[in-house]
């Protein structure tokens, strides 16, 4: 089949067992547990916040091009878990379970959406350029493969600095054909520059299949190489993406250079809300579904008996009152008058000029 | 990205779709010359990234409806490569934003291999691509680029605004013994036309006028000359007569047929989606000013983008473009 995955495991990972035993749900949870219930909150915000921007495009509140995560949740949350506020984000157009994993607010992020002056890029990004330099979020790329060499270049001034810390580099499986990700991940391996290369194998670039695409779809392999660690992790389980997150950055922080994680996952949507999602089956869709990240760890985590109904209908509600909320700031807020366009062209508001 | 509409119920059956104008063409290439292959990312199984090129891998294959890897620097090159043997491939890349990742391709090799090897070798080979901004795709998918290919010597640069060029240009720029860039405006795939069944191919080398006039020259291209037909027809009920000229080709310039209006015209205003410094927009006016400059009796008036990044808000990208009423009002500030 030239949809599967590139190495020995083919199609969807196999169900998976609650990888931790938790005690019975108990007022005082362990951490664990508690951990557990932050991995779910951070995911279902994700799920259900682009599920609220398809209602909204349907609508035509939101405009231009919009593509989805949904499906791809554990990779974003669980990377994040091994991040902290000194490292570096750099993303894709992908990038809306990014930015809020990364913490930028859901307010900011559906004002963007909305084009409003107080989302996360004033409006003048939106959904594929969330920026936020506060959180040293270097965007919302939508050049496929552009933000590879910025990530280098941010690892290299960490690196000449001495920081300790790192820069993570989401990207898609067809993002490593380009000549940016072979270019960079030489230079990154050749320096040793603390950059950790995650990519999303989803299995397709828009319409086109992994195997389509690369003539040996083993790209954890091929990103060996280079010189650098480098493995594959399933991407829909979070905790696998986290333990392997946590073990890549530890050992970067001790200086042993660049990772690269490839990370298996799968998109349930088309690729944009402009894709009819004609080349791929339906079936080979549903049996991704059947891991969904999110539905995945709840599962585990009712099994260990560490959540019930009441507690999943919380969170539930909690995350829906967020994205109301986000929803109706973003509608009351201003748009920017047509006379600042010229705005943030350079650094120098005087030479701006029609 | 892409944008992609379900095949459009027409308002009767005479009229084409941009698109499908642009489809036709394509399979008549296909169909008519073995030498002609098409490649280049989610040409085949997508049907192309706006649906241009839906249903020619089903009908020629995939050795000459080629899916490409996302290496468009690679992609690129290797069409120069197959033109040098022989081929005449047609490649198409997304969108000119993306054409940077090619433009040592295409500038280094494609344009210059000719007179660096004293002639001895040839690049027949057209590079297809959608330009344009209009539907809120924010600064890395809107930039209207096609000027800067203008600048190069050894290029030929199409901007086909019509359902005719659409139809009958890429023929004519398989038969150019040289590298032929071909820019499709993105709002235009869904605008439909009626083919003018008289046309069977085009010549490359004029501009047209697509409207008569005679109180002011508008000369635009692409996606800009829909606005200025409709400036026109605005002006037109102010009692003011303006003849709109397309381009048509971008490199070389057909000076005669605009800089011949604006002789009759004496007014000109000129329309271009690029920014407008070191504009195809200055060198038009320039050479408005060079070989016409008695005749004038006005400055000539520019309306391009604003010197911005094109912004997401729908508010703000409208106020970056050229649009109808700035068009209306340049040409009442010449004073027609
Ligand atoms: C340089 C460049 N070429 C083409 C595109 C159009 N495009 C946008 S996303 C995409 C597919 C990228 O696939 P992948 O890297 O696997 O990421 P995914 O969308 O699957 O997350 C393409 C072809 C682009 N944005 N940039
Ligand atoms: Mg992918």
């Amino acid at each position: 089949m030239a949809t599967a995955h590139g190495g020995t495991s083919a199609g969807p990972p196999k169900a998976k067992r609650p990888r931790r035993a938790h005690g019975p749900t108990t007022p005082s949870r362990t951490p664990a547990a508690t951990h557990d219930l932050d991995l779910l909150r951070q995911m279902l915000l994700i799920r259900r916040f682009e599920e609220r921007c398809v209602e909204l495009y349907s609508a035509a509140a939101i405009r231009g091009f919009v593509h989805l995560y949904i499906g791809e949740e554990a990779v974003a949350v669980g990377v994040h878990q091994a991040l902290d506020e000194r490292d570096a984000v750099v993303s894709t157009y992908r990038e809306h379970g990014h930015a809020l994993a990364r913490g930028i607010p859901p307010e900011a992020v559906m004002a963007e959406m909305y084009g409003k002056t107080t989302g996360c890029s004033h409006g003048r990004g939106g959904s594929m350029h969330l920026f936020d330099a506060d959180r040293r979020f270097y965007g919302g790329n939508a050049i496929v493969g552009g933000g590879l060499p910025l990530a280098a270049g941010l690892a290299l001034a960490d690196r000449l600095r001495g920081e300790s810390r790192v820069t993570c580099c989401f990207f898609g499986d067809g993002a490593f054909a380009e000549g940016e990700f072979h270019e960079t991940a030489n230079l990154a391996a050749l320096w040793g520059l603390p950059v950790l290369f995650v990519c999303e194998n989803n299995l397709y670039a828009m319409g086109t299949a992994l195997a389509r695409e690369h003539a040996q779809t083993d790209l954890a392999m091929r990103a060996a190489s280079y010189g650098m660690a480098a493995w594959a992790v399933d991407g829909m389980d979070v905790h696998a993406v986290e333990k392997a997150a946590r073990g890549a950055i530890e050992s970067m922080r001790a200086g042993s250079g660049p990772h690269f994680l490839e990370m298996r996952t799968y998109r349930f949507r088309a690729h944009s809300m402009y894709d009819p999602d004609r080349y791929r089956p339906k079936d080979e869709v549903e049996g991704w579904k059947r891991h969904d990240p999110v539905t995945g760890l709840a599962d585990g985590m009712r099994t260990a008996g560490v959540l019930d109904a009441a507690a999943l209908d919380d969170l539930e509600h909690q995350v829906s009152a967020e994205i109301d909320h986000a929803v109706r700031a973003a509608e009351q807020a201003p748009e920017e008058p047509a006379e600042d366009l010229l705005l943030h062209v350079t650094g120098r508001p005087e030479e701006a000029e029609a | 990205m892409s944008t992609r509409t379900r095949p459009r119920a027409h308002p009767d059956d005479d009229t084409t779709t941009y698109r499908e104008a642009l489809r036709a063409g394509l399979r008549d290439a296909l169909a008519s010359d073995d030498r002609v292959f098409l490649m280049g990312e989610d040409v085949g199984r997508y049907g192309g990234c706006f649906g241009v090129s839906l249903g020619l891998l089903e009908e020629f294959g995939p050795d000459r409806v080629r899916d490409t890897p996302l290496s468009e620097s690679a992609f690129v090159g290797a069409g120069i490569g197959a033109a040098l043997a022989g081929m005449r491939p047609v490649v198409e890349i997304m969108t000119v934003n993306f054409s940077l990742l090619a433009l040592d391709q295409i500038l280094n090799n494609a344009a210059t291999l000719r007179h660096m090897s004293g002639g001895q070798l040839g690049v027949p080979l057209v590079i297809r691509m959608t330009t344009g901004a209009g539907r809120q795709l924010a600064a890395q998918h809107s930039h209207s680029l096609e000027g800067w290919y203008a600048h190069v010597p050894g290029l030929r640069v199409l901007a086909p605004a019509t359902v005719d060029d659409a139809r009958h240009m890429l023929s004519a720029a398989l038969a150019d013994p040289d590298p032929v860039m071909f820019f499709e405006h993105g709002s235009l795939y869904n605008a439909a036309g009626t083919l003018d069944p008289a046309i069977h191919q085009v010549d490359l080398d004029r501009a047209a006028v697509r409207r008569e006039g005679t109180d002011v020259t508008v000369v635009a291209y692409g996606g800009c000359v829909s606005k200025a037909l409709e400036a026109a027809e605005e002006l037109a009920g102010e009692g003011i007569s303006a003849e709109v000229v397309d381009l048509r080709t971008l490199r070389p310039l057909d000076d005669a047929t605009f800089v011949g209006s604006v002789r009759r015209t004496h007014r000109a205003v000129v329309v271009d989606e690029g920014w407008r410094s070191g504009s195809l927009s200055a060198e038009i006016e320039s050479r408005i000013c060079e070989q016409a400059f008695f005749e004038l009796d006005a400055p000539v008036e520019r309306v391009c983008s604003a010197e911005v990044p094109i912004p997401y808000a729908r508010r703000l990208e409208e106020a970056a473009l050229p649009q109808p009423a700035g068009i209306v009002a340049a040409a009442r500030r010449v004073g027609s």
